[in-house]
């Protein structure tokens, strides 16, 4: 019996662009089961796979291209899209239905054109090389780095890429400046008021601004490597310009092929995204809709949508446009442009707040009747801007006096409630998800805001949303009766912040106060009790051998030294800086060598020694504090090492003395108890030999000073730190790390890293800056204070530990036995000794007789 | 068996040869200490506040996970009504009271009954 099969012949689908307009189609393809109706193909010009562009001065903040792109690198491969990343097109074929690459032709059916755009040059004579960098992509970027070995960069253009541009040249460390051909910044988004303030904050940080200037020429310079000249006679010189003088589409594989081009450029689509063929459409950038070009991701988003939906098979909604406001941050500047923000609209009347002393404004648009919102500008505080989108998008009616929307009131920005928001209210602008989605999954069972942006993808496009999906969110959950479980352990129902809150608020010293007044049970547990002993010793610093603390530590605490698998311990002596004399290297030798001990250097600068039972420990440590060490807390969540290269001294390129510095640090913050563990490093010049940049704190010398770098990490998740803070002097340095580590023991969660804590931060690096920098919660007096202790009541807890015999009766392998532990076996290799493998078992009588 | 160790003392005190391993005053509140017992390893737990009042319990003081004879630096705990040890090595939890493993039931650690006589610390040997 012969079965007919009818087999599936899919269509073959090709997208030309893998950026994050391309890359967001083919998400949605796959999540609309699109896959079993097309072999998708998708061609990206650059070498990457699709990558965050709206993050991409991040590049120059420490992430990498790996940590902006848009998906895992096996994602097209686990569903099966193919990839031709590298791979441009140069031509479409539509009469063949053919596209045209450099390895061959590949026939489609369908295909979507996601080219993106190109950013604008405009044709000055003289601009080439270092003086007519773009800024676009992240070969642009590398070529930006490449030329920054330079004092002062210039970014042609001020509007919202051009101060991105800005930024990332002052995060490499040059003199920033802004040409702007336009009488304001941002001329497209803010009227002149507002521009002035965003001028008057930028300049505040040490970039230079230059308006209604047009360049005329680009001229060898005297100073610097080139002069711009401009119309009025005035000049400036630079070593680098970067034009970010707007973008225009990429729409040449589309004019040569032929298709409809909008007037101002663009490839023309119709609602359904469709241009003049039908078998092609184009999204993003590189489309015109009713005459106009988006350069934003939300609206491309949007379109991707479209076209996901209709090659699913799915009904959707036309694409009719989109809605162009924002909010952002350029140069840590608050600036935030809603709807209509010039007022266009006949008979809108405008709200307008003005602080020249801080350089703030909003202005809000209403109609002209006075209940709705048509438009806003907010330059310096973005807090009210979700508020005010919530308006404008919904058409809520206004409060009776529209003003009270933009004044500054004592408890910040007046919040429109989360159940204010009506079911359709967009929360998340690039993904489309509206209040009502989020009320779903909250119905479907989840209380994770994490599980949340998973299911939903809200909050992971630009993530200007985050705060206000998590209010929805946390709203949305109470409502329906549901708390969120924060208890440490069944002990305790509170998070380590609030444990900490109430043992500094009440003088908490001992871990039974804290248990009797906010706990359950008379014990406690392994992960309470460690926790709870780290906060006493944060706050009150008294030796971890006090009677009252031993029993709360991890054993490695308990002993003061690290257990590792056959249960005997190493011991790290504190060699800070990594600087140590020949003297005390050969009696750290010396005992090495007595007790046998496996001797290696560490990643920290400093000398491990390995395989010293319990009893031991103290007589080590004896002779150690003999010949000059102290502690080097290896065993404790606390401060680690601080790594230094040797910095002006001795090297030719080093501009500050790292050595000292790290010293300086080491000293002044070891023994401090933390979170978890806190490693620093200082380098000497920016070439970095100390990697500081892999550091909690990494701290790099400037001509001028130090610059801070902040949560970094090595380990299973690799981080690199953020700059901090630029050209600190000693004490402002001190100052500085002072308050950011208080901050971080005060508010991290139990062993949590400062990479992870920072990443946990509502509101990011720029809220740390403000608390830290800005001293914008008025803690910082405090929190130096909080350190200071800390720092006078430092003790060698191993000095402290050999002076009370009391507390030396716990360094006894048996209590009531002189020996060693006899299960404890070695055996020789490369001329020292390690723990026997259990396969290695039959060996010990032979080695211990040649012991 | 939830049973107080002070109870299983009394009952079973007449049947089992106690041996004093050391003193009081070795014992670390809360916390434990080890001795030798001709060649077994016994780690020594001193809770001087239970629900039950002051007790001591005895368990082996060797991991079966890692091998290592490191039970007797553990952190005492209390899950779920249990008191408990957690192996410094790999975390895992020891009752106590049976030294059965919270974790991985086929882990189990030997158990002596203790009392206290007067000064000394007494394990009973079956």
């Amino acid at each position: 019996m012969n079965s007919i099969v009818t087999p599936i012949q899919r269509e073959t689908l090709i997208i030309i662009g893998n950026g994050m307009v391309g890359h967001n189609c083919i998400e949605q393809l796959i999540e609309r089961g699109a896959l079993a109706r097309y072999e998708v193909h998708a061609f990206g010009e650059e070498r990457q796979r699709a990558y965050d562009r709206v993050h991409l001065s991040e590049y120059f903040g420490g992430r990498d291209a790996e940590s902006l792109a848009m998906c895992e690198a096996d994602y097209y491969a686990r569903h099966g899209v193919h990839a031709h990343l590298g791979e441009q097109v140069v031509e479409i074929d539509r009469e063949r239905k053919e596209v045209v690459t450099s390895s061959g032709r590949h026939a489609y059916d369908q295909l979507i054109l996601a080219t993106g755009s190109y950013p604008f040059v405009p044709p000055i004579p003289g601009a080439e090389g270092n003086s007519r960098l773009v800024y676009r992509t992240l070969d642009d970027l590398d070529e930006i780095r490449a030329a920054a070995n330079a004092r002062r960069g210039v970014v042609v253009g001020g509007g919202l890429l051009g101060l991105e541009a800005a930024n990332a040249l002052k995060s490499l460390g040059l003199e920033a400046h802004v040409v702007e051909f336009a009488p304001r910044l941002m001329p497209v988004q803010l009227d002149d008021a507002g521009g002035a303030a965003l001028k008057a904050r930028i300049e505040a940080l040490g970039v230079g601004v230059h308006l209604s200037r047009a360049t005329q020429e680009i001229v060898a310079g005297e100073e610097y490597a080139y002069r711009m000249n401009f119309q009025d006679g005035e000049y400036l010189e630079t070593d680098l310009i970067v034009f970010s003088a707007g973008i225009r589409p990429q729409d040449a594989l589309g004019r040569s092929a032929g298709l409809e081009i909008a007037a101002r450029g663009g490839v023309a689509i119709d609602n359904a995204c469709r241009t003049s063929d039908p078998a092609i459409f184009a999204i993003g950038e590189c489309a015109s809709w009713n005459g106009s070009v988006f350069g934003l991701v939300a609206p491309g988003y949007g379109m991707a949508r479209n076209v996901a939906a209709q090659l699913a098979g799915e009904t959707c909604e036309p694409f009719t446009g989109a809605d162009m406001s924002t909010k952002l941050k350029l140069l840590g500047v608050d600036v935030g442009s809603i709807g209509d923000a010039h007022g266009a609209t006949p008979g809108a009347k405008s709200y307008r707040f003005i602080d020249e002393a801080t350089s703030s404004y909003r202005r809000l648009v209403v109609s002209a009747d006075g209940k709705h919102v048509l438009g806003a500008v907010l330059v310096g505080d973005n807090s009210y801007y979700d508020t005010l989108l919530q308006y404008a998008q919904n058409g809520i009616k206004l409060p009776q006096d529209p003003s009270s929307l933009i004044l500054p009131l004592s408890d910040g920005a007046p919040a429109l409630g989360a159940d204010a928001l009506p079911d359709t209210a967009t929360i998340c602008s690039c993904h489309n998800v509206t209040k009502g989605a989020v009320c779903c999954q909250v119905d479907a069972g989840i209380t994770d805001l994490g599980e949340l942006k998973a299911a939903t993808k809200a909050g992971t496009g630009c993530g200007g949303c985050s705060a206000l999906l998590k209010q929805v969110f946390e709203h949305e959950l109470s409502a329906r009766g549901v708390a969120v479980d924060k208890s440490l352990c069944e002990h305790f129902a509170y998070t380590r912040q609030e444990l900490y809150a109430m043992v500094r608020v009440e003088g908490i010293i001992s871990f039974e106060e804290l248990l009797a007044k906010h706990g359950r049970g008379h014990v406690g547990c392994d992960i309470c009790k460690p926790a709870v002993g780290s906060i006493l010793a944060s706050c009150w610093n008294q030796p971890i051998t006090d009677p009252l603390l031993v029993p709360l530590q991890d054993t490695n605490d308990t002993f003061m030294a690290n257990m590792q698998k056959n249960g005997t311990y190493s011991i790290v002596p504190r060699i800070a800086g990594g600087e140590i004399t020949p003297d005390k290297l050969i009696a750290l030798g010396a005992v090495a060598k007595k007790y046998d001990l496996y001797t290696k250097i560490t990643g920290g600068q400093r000398i491990d020694l390995f395989g010293a039972q319990l009893h031991e420990l103290p007589d080590i440590w004896g002779e150690l504090i003999a010949a000059g060490f102290e502690t080097g807390h290896a065993y404790g969540k606390s401060l680690r090492t601080v790594k230094s290269c040797v910095g002006s001294t001795w090297c030719r390129y080093g501009v500050q003395d790292s050595v000292n510095m790290a010293l300086v640090l080491e000293n002044r913050y070891k023994g401090l108890r933390s979170p978890h563990k806190i490693k620093f490093a200082v380098s000497g010049c920016t070439r970095e030999c100390a990697e500081a940049q892999s550091k909690d704190i990494g701290v790099i010398a400037t001509e001028k000073g130090w610059n801070l770098y902040v949560a970094g990490n090595g380990g299973m998740r690799p981080r690199h730190a953020e700059l901090f803070a630029t050209d600190l002097d000693d004490a402002a340095l001190i100052r500085t790390i002072d308050r950011f580590l208080m901050f971080y023991v005060r508010t991290a969660d139990k062993l949590q890293r400062t990479s992870v804590w920072r990443e946990s931060l509502e509101g990011g690096l720029d809220y740390l800056k403000a608390v830290i920098l800005d001293d914008s919660l008025g803690l910082g007096d405090e929190l130096e204070a909080q350190m200071q202790l800390v720092v006078d009541r430092y003790e060698c807890e191993w000095a402290n530990a050999l002076k009370d015999p009391e507390k030396l009766k716990r360094f006894r392998t048996f209590v009531n036995d002189g020996r060693g532990d006899p299960d404890i076996h070695f055996v020789k290799e490369r001329d020292q000794r390690r723990p026997v493998r259990a396969s290695e078992l039959h060996l010990i009588p032979v080695t211990e007789e040649l012991n | 068996m939830s049973q107080s160790n002070a109870a299983l003392n009394q009952s079973a005190a007449n049947a089992i040869e106690w041996r004093a391993l050391c003193s009081r005053q070795d014992l670390v509140a809360n916390s434990g200490v080890v001795a030798w017992l001709d060649g077994a390893q016994v780690a020594l737990f001193h809770l001087p506040h239970t629900e039950d009042g002051e007790q001591v319990y005895a368990i082996d003081n060797r991991d079966p996970k890692s091998g290592a004879n490191v039970i007797g630096r553990g952190i005492v705990g209390s899950l779920k009504g249990d008191l408990v040890i957690a192996s410094p090595l790999y975390k895992q939890h020891f009752r106590l009271v049976d030294g059965s493993c919270l974790e991985y039931p086929e882990q189990r650690l030997r158990v002596w009954p203790v009392r206290l006589n007067g000064d000394a610390v007494e394990v009973g040997l079956q």
